[in-house]
């Protein structure tokens, strides 16, 4: 099945020309819905990202015309699913610069992904007394999992802080790494402060160490150009529904020779070779690691929307976002008692700002905001650690993609300073009641 | 179904000034009610004499509606024997989780306003958190043979 990627994203070229952001808005049907009469300003994309109808299409397209199960039938339809299914995996790898196809193992989300990692290879690698790192700013999904497997393997886990400005200092990571550590694993982009963390760098200090990198790519790959040779890093997961593709689909990219070693997570169908009464001879990767039939669908849609990034160019996206957070951290911090986290300057972070109102609390600002067609997410993000690190219980927090404009970034200041407003008006209180 | 059904001023009034904010110094009872999905919080304590809530205090941090429902509550229950205060709490979650009926509050107007609450399904979490944990001071109380250790 072949998508162009949308009339936006192909009349762009791939110079260094800026997104031509009217013309990308009108991919995306879900624009141009309102929400309580206003026009929907959709600000959540660290949550996840709207889809452009060249994905939604795909969806489409798949059911009314492909549908069979891969890997198996002799029929054509078989044959055509198999082919658009191997060919988003052929995408991915290509998106993030892996070796090959094989290296991309396709999950349900960042957080299997994650888990994965800590069932198969760290069940075999990580023993009593051996370390994983990570940091302070780790979502949940990059934090449990770690926890479980100190827990049932007698491992330490051991966090590097993150600093007042929501970075982290390379020589923190140096202290934390030692010949004892196992695993480093840490968000390449933060989904609270933004932070882009010196992921190959911090992979230097693991591999000089004999320790594995992994790196939670769930909020950079959808928004910055990320190669894995450059970053050098060993196991990278992420999500196709934070970039512009279907929610059921993630990634885990893994360098063959450390996917082949591994150990299979499910067992079931396809990921065997020969099967005996005793025991069983697993497939080639990335196969392995694919028990049962797949999310057939959403992974081809997933392969529609990393032909709509490609084209835009993701060094275009990134500097599209830079525009954006540059002027967003302008406005946002210019409303009185506003306090704005992560680092201040834009070329060091993603397009998620996170901050606070004095006076008005995160759940009631989104609350408000939402009755000007405004959608942030309030509360802790899934980083509960991070929440406690900092002191700050809850958080509003917008965040932006390829859709998004300036005016949006008017429209939610200026919801801002409506719900100021409210919780501004001193009630006098009523003694007599 | 408008803002101000969640707003209203006897709510941002309660929020603002809140009654009995704070701490006991010899709490028979206290517990903490938390909200994990957004990371709400109401530190809950009671001084009894008899069965009656004698003292109550409460602290953590929240949002306009879990802050303004706590100072009500307290309000509400401060000087009343548990099995009102029970019934009270009761009588809330009717009006919140169940019938959406105001009949449970005994004509408690300040309780009434916080019925708008309802329309905005995400923040009734945040109204019956202080609720929940009156009613854990209450069964921890009574467990405790009413003797009210902490």
């Amino acid at each position: 099945m072949a998508h162009n990627p949308g009339d936006a994203a192909g009349r762009n070229g791939t110079g260094r020309d800026p997104l031509d952001v009217a013309e990308i808005r009108r991919d995306f049907p879900i624009l141009s819905r309102m929400v309580h009469d206003k026009p929907l300003v959709y600000l959540d994309n660290a949550a996840t990202s709207q889809k452009p109808r060249q994905v939604i299409q795909a969806l489409v397209d798949y059911y009314e015309q492909t549908n069979a199960n891969i890997h198996r039938g002799l029929h054509t339809l078989a044959e055509e699913a198999t082919e658009a299914y191997e060919g988003a995996r052929a995408k991915a790898a290509a998106f993030i610069g892996a070796a090959g196809p094989d290296e991309i193992v396709f999950t349900r989300n960042t957080t299997e992904s994650l888990n994965l990692v800590a069932y198969t290879w760290a069940a075999d690698n990580i023993g009593a007394g051996d370390e994983i790192v990570i940091t302070t700013m780790e979502h949940h999904s990059n934090i449990v999992p770690w926890q479980w497997v100190a827990e049932r393997q007698g491992a330490v886990l051991k966090y590097v802080e993150f600093g007042e400005d929501g970075t982290i200092d390379l020589a923190d990571v140096e202290r934390a790494v030692t010949s004892k550590t196992k695993l480093v694993s840490m968000t390449h982009m933060s989904n609270v402060f933004g932070t882009i963390n010196p992921v190959k760098a911090v992979a230097k200090i693991a591999h000089d160490r004999g320790a594995l990198m992994l790196v939670d790519g769930a909020q950079s790959v959808p928004h910055m150009p990320v190669d894995v040779k450059d970053l050098d890093c060993d196991l990278l997961a992420f999500s196709s529904h934070k970039m512009l593709g279907p929610t059921g689909v993630g990634v885990l990219w893994g360098r063959r020779e450390i996917l082949q070693k591994m150990r299979p997570f499910l067992g079931g169908g396809e990921m065997i070779e020969i099967v005996g009464r005793e025991e069983t001879t697993y497939n080639v990767l990335p196969w392995k690691y694919e028990a049962g039939t797949p999310n057939i669908a959403d992974v081809i849609a997933f392969g529609a929307a990393l032909d709509y990034l490609t084209a835009l160019g993701m060094d275009r996206v990134r500097a599209h976002e830079i525009e954006l957070t540059t002027y967003a951290l302008d406005k946002i911090g210019a409303i009185p008692d506003v306090t704005i986290y992560g680092p201040k300057d834009a070329s060091k972070r993603g397009g998620v700002v996170a901050f606070t109102v004095d006076e008005v609390h995160p759940h009631d600002l989104g609350q408000i905001v939402d009755y000007d067609g405004v959608a942030i997410r309030a509360g802790q993000h899934c980083c509960q650690v991070l929440s406690s690190s900092l002191g700050v219980p809850a958080t509003a927090r917008a965040s932006f993609y390829v859709y998004n404009t300036p005016e949006e970034v008017d429209a939610l200041v200026k919801a801002v300073e409506g719900a100021r407003a409210i919780f501004a008006a001193e009630v006098s209180s009523v003694v007599a009641r | 179904m408008s803002l101000d059904d969640l707003y209203k001023e006897v709510i941002l009034d309660h929020y603002q000034h809140p009654r009995n904010r704070g701490q006991l110094s010899d709490p028979d009872v206290a517990t903490r009610g938390h909200n994990p999905l957004c990371g709400d919080e109401v530190l809950l304590a009671v001084k009894m004499d008899g069965d009656v809530i004698q003292e109550i205090a409460f602290g953590g941090r929240g949002c306009s509606i879990s802050q303004a429902s706590a100072s009500m509550m307290t309000e509400s229950v401060k000087g009343h024997p548990v099995t009102d205060a029970s019934a009270l709490a009761g009588g809330f979650k009717e009006l919140m989780a169940g019938s959406g009926s105001t009949d449970g509050l005994g004509g408690n107007e300040d309780l009434e306003a916080l019925q708008g609450v309802k329309k905005f399904p995400v923040r009734v979490k945040c109204a019956l958190l202080p609720w929940t944990a009156l009613l854990e001071i209450i069964e921890r109380w009574e467990t405790a043979g009413k003797g009210g250790q902490n």
